[in-house]
């Protein structure tokens, strides 16, 4: 007997939205053997007070349990957490957006954490040389500054593939750390605040300079671009022809090429819009929740959001609720270093796990499981 | 020459089925897949020595057959007797242990790698390459299949891929080789050699079962003939006193219908199409570079390119469509207005189509339904569906429907993934879509490979109807039968050098062989001008 992965006629829709739930489930098992191992490691078996190997696993259950509590149900049960929790998904999910175009058109950029780091830096530009002005121009302009330098950044492994055939994982992957180690040294260097007791930071953004906040509570504006973005990326998918050549030429080049849609030109396209989107996720940060330019802007959403936008199955809407169990990761994560002591790695053991179950699980999309009888062999020229 | 002539004389000779114990006795095979019964206890004997037909049109169970003999799928029920004793086949490397060869239809073969490096997969016992490449060498002269071992798969063409799986078959000195298809690529002359091959296999006792869709080759190099329909035997027969159209008759389960080109091409037309000193370098080294092609295609008539797979089939199609422009623009005219410089969508917008030789992921998107492939060829040729560049699905589902209904393409839900389509369905679909414009002019390439002999015949009728219609066909087939049947004129492509064309009354086929074989090209010394322009 063995298991065989048998290719479907057609893609199954069912699968497609199962998969991302069975990788949850999966990754929750993950999760569960990874807390009872944490809890068997840190007890000291040999002392009868702990209650031996039994009551170590007892307790290993315990903490899941926990854990569990901890990581997915306590960050939402009070308004100020909820608030953070969306603070978190905003970016990752403007990200992510960008991002699914991107990977639907087979181009893969990886990039995205740089574009947030030069995002943040293009559009910090006016607020750190102009520092009086609050005028009702400063936002919009700080925003498409932001977005302008992400484009740009991203326009560059698009160029290098187009031009000299450069895998733009790697490119774009490498220009993470250039991004990051640029604004590292503008933070600590020139763009320092003079009046800021040498901490690494730049003045902070104040007035006309911060976006504002909706309603009564800390949840700023760029929510409204993630659902803008989503609409419009959505839209641009499943009704136009610029996603029909997306769609097109990720799945079958040569099938585009046929239609008279060009691949390099759909690189760059597609470059441009994630790094726009990435570098708008960018300047929201820092002329946002942070409120100044530091030296670092992102604790990974760029690549976060690669996560999304595959969970969210390649799909602008998807990546809304995706981007948000992601961001409960985040907070999860603290919850769980603060009540349990657990690595503050958690978050991304978690993520990591997620990604791998997501990835393994969408097989099922296009194959099925198949149990194959193996007959008994009877001659024993067959038998190896 | 010597084998060719070895061959005629043996073919001369009657056949008769050797009367030995069956090799392969398969009993009650039945496959399930859901409740679609691909076999439906089918029996089949295999004697040593001989050459068993398997017919049957696309989608009568022999490949589902075919693959349970070589142990890629298990039968839900039925039983397998290996030289009288029940065997259990669970996988291909099993079947290969017992002496089960198998030359696929469609290729499996890994692109990335080479020659040798995919021959080395399928061998338990490893040697050294080079020594694998000698033997390689050897066995593809014996058996006239040209190889060079150190090709990478990616770069040969359909054809030559298909010789590479038939020397990966033979070098494991298989007691029963399957073959799916095998000569659907090759020329005249080269399905000769390939017969005088099986001939030699059988005299030492080796059986064949050999699937065609070429009743003339099956009359003449078969001995016996299982016939399957739906998936049930419903004949066997002795194929050499049955004629062609009644072994067609019991595939199909009624007469084929012959083809009616009753109009002559009507004479004295204005061309449609038209190629002047086309040249185009290779785009990859292992590619045919064009030189100095021209050909005109009038309205009215059908034109057929002939060559071998590899001679520069596929870039001809390519400077023609538009998916490689070239330079010059005025060595491709459409209807008078130069265009080679154009892109494909422009061409279209001219009133060209093209249907390539690759339906799925280069005519077709696999994973698309049938509904959004119509949008690949049609989103810019006024159909609309676009309006102002956002999609309009009715329109897109109306014209695919209305695609399916002219051309009977059969498919198990309204608006299916093209990639779940059989061949011939597919192959109907994709060439539908492009006569569904009426289009002035046409270049298809590969019309019927692939597809069974009663879709075969619906493309061609429409090949012919279209043209007599007032458009301009050019259909490059490696089908000679093709060809002769629905051109008017006749052109051989070989080594990037094309024929001057002939009318195809009068033509014999030994005089295209000949050109196929290289005859038709200029001589050495003209070669170094060609490319100048």
């Amino acid at each position: 007997m063995r298991v065989e992965l048998v290719r479907r006629s057609e893609r199954s829709a069912a699968m497609a939205y199962l998969s991302p739930l069975l990788a949850l489930l999966l990754t929750l098992i993950g999760g569960a053997l990874i807390v009872i191992v944490w809890r068997l490691s840190t007890v000291d078996l040999s002392n009868p007070a702990s209650g031996g190997f039994f009551g170590a696993l007892q307790q290993g259950f315990v903490d899941y349990g926990r854990f569990l509590y901890v990581f997915f149900i306590e960050p939402l049960t009070e308004l100020w957490s909820l608030e953070e929790l969306v603070a978190k998904a905003t970016p990752i999910i403007l990200v992510a957006i960008g991002l699914s175009l991107c990977y639907l058109s087979n181009t893969w950029n990886i990039g995205a954490e740089g574009q947030i780091a030069v995002g943040a830096i293009t559009g910090s530009f006016l607020p750190i040389f102009f520092p009086d002005w609050h005028g009702p121009f400063m936002l919009p302009a700080m925003l498409i500054l932001g977005m302008l330098g992400g484009m740009a950044y991203a326009a560059i492994p698009a160029l290098l593939k187009i031009r000299f055939g450069t895998n733009e994982i790697l490119t774009s992957l490498m220009l993470v750390y250039v991004a990051q180690l640029f604004l590292d040294y503008l933070a600590r260097g020139p763009w320092r605040n003079p009046a800021g007791h040498n901490f690494p930071d730049s003045r902070a953004f104040d007035g006309g300079q911060i976006l504002p906040t909706l309603f009564d509570t800390n949840i700023r504006i760029s929510l409204i671009f993630v659902f803008v973005a989503a609409f419009a990326a959505w839209f641009l998918m499943r009704w136009t022809k610029m996603g029909f050549q997306i769609k097109v030429l990720g799945q079958a080049p040569r099938a585009g090429a046929f239609a008279g849609f060009s691949q390099s030109r759909m690189v760059l396209i597609t470059f441009l819009i994630s790094g726009a989107l990435a570098g708008l996720a960018g300047i929201s940060e820092v002329a946002g929740p942070v409120g100044q330019l530091r030296t670092t802007v992102s604790p990974g959403y760029g690549f976060t959001a690669i996560i999304v936008a595959f969970l969210g199955r390649l799909n602008p809407i998807g990546a809304i609720f995706a981007g948000f169990l992601l961001a409960l990761s985040y907070l999860g994560g603290e919850g769980a270093q603060i009540a349990l002591g657990m690595s503050d790695q958690t978050t991304r053991v978690f993520q990591g796990m997620l990604l791998f179950f997501v990835l393994a699980c969408d097989s099922f999309i296009f194959y099925r499981l198949q149990i194959v009888r193996t007959p008994v062999m009877q001659t024993g020229t067959v038998a190896s | 020459m010597e084998l060719i002539k070895e061959g005629a004389a043996s073919m001369a000779q009657s056949r008769h089925r050797p009367d030995s114990p069956p090799l392969l006795h398969a009993i009650g095979i039945t496959k399930l897949f859901g409740s679609f019964k691909a076999n439906d206890g089918i029996d089949l004997a295999i004697r040593p020595g001989e050459i068993h037909a398997l017919l049957g049109e696309n989608g009568a169970g022999k490949s589902t057959l075919v693959k349970i003999l070589y142990g890629v799928l298990q039968p839900t029920e039925g039983r397998i007797l290996w030289k009288g004793q029940p065997v259990g086949i669970p996988n291909p490397s099993t079947a290969r242990k017992l002496g089960v060869g198998m030359v696929f239809q469609h290729f499996s073969l890994f692109e990335a790698l080479t020659v040798v490096e995919n021959i080395a997969l399928a061998l338990s016992d490893r040697k050294s390459r080079s020594a694998l490449a000698r033997e390689i060498e050897t066995i593809s002269l014996e058996y006239g299949l040209p190889l060079n071992p150190c090709s990478v798969i990616a770069d040969l063409s359909v054809g030559e891929r298909q010789r590479v799986e038939i020397v990966r078959c033979l070098l494991q000195n298989p007691e029963l080789i399957i073959m799916d298809e095998p000569t659907s690529v090759l020329t005249p002359q080269e399905a000769d050699d390939l017969f005088v091959t099986l001939d030699r296999l059988t005299a030492r006792g080796c059986a064949v079962l050999y699937i065609s869709h070429r009743l003339e080759e099956v009359k003449r190099i078969c001995h016996h003939a299982t016939i399957l329909r739906h998936g049930k035997v419903v004949s066997e027969c002795d194929p050499q006193k049955e004629t062609a159209a009644k072994l067609a008759t019991m595939m199909v389960g009624v007469e084929v219908r012959k083809l009616s080109s009753d109009l002559p091409p009507p004479q004295n037309t204005r061309t449609r199409l038209s190629v002047q000193n086309l040249s185009m370098p290779q785009p990859h080294p292992f590619a045919v570079a064009l030189s100095n092609i021209t050909l005109e295609v009038k309205a009215g008539e059908v034109m057929g390119i002939a060559g071998i797979a590899g001679n520069g089939q596929g870039e001809l199609f390519d400077a023609l469509s538009g998916e490689r422009p070239c330079h010059a623009a005025n060595s491709v005219s459409i209807d008078g207005k130069p265009c080679g410089d154009m892109g494909v969508t422009a061409r279209r917008r001219m009133g060209a189509a093209f249907v390539p030789e690759e339906r799925l992921g280069h005519g077709a998107v696999p994973r698309m339904r049938l509904s959004d492939n119509v949008l690949l060829t049609r989103h810019a040729t006024g159909d609309g569906l676009l309006r102002g560049g956002v999609l309009n699905p009715d329109a897109a589902r109306e014209l695919s429907d209305r695609v399916s209904r002219s051309f009977d393409v059969r498919k198990g839900t309204p608006d299916p993934e093209a990639g779940s389509l059989s061949g011939g369905n597919l192959q109907k679909f994709v060439i539908g879509r492009e006569i569904d414009r009426q289009p002035g002019v046409l270049v298809v390439s590969q019309p019927t490979w692939g597809v069974d002999a009663g879709a075969a015949a619906i493309i061609r009728q429409a090949l012919i109807d279209l043209a007599r219609s007032g458009s301009a066909i050019l259909v490059i087939s490696q089908d000679l039968d093709e060809v002769l049947e629905i051109a008017d004129h006749v052109a051989v492509i070989s080594k990037g050098h094309l024929s001057p064309s002939r009318p195809t009354s009068g033509l014999t086929r030994e005089e295209i062989g000949l050109l196929m074989g290289g005859m038709g090209e200029p001589h050495s010394a003209d070669r170094g001008t060609a490319y100048a322009g």
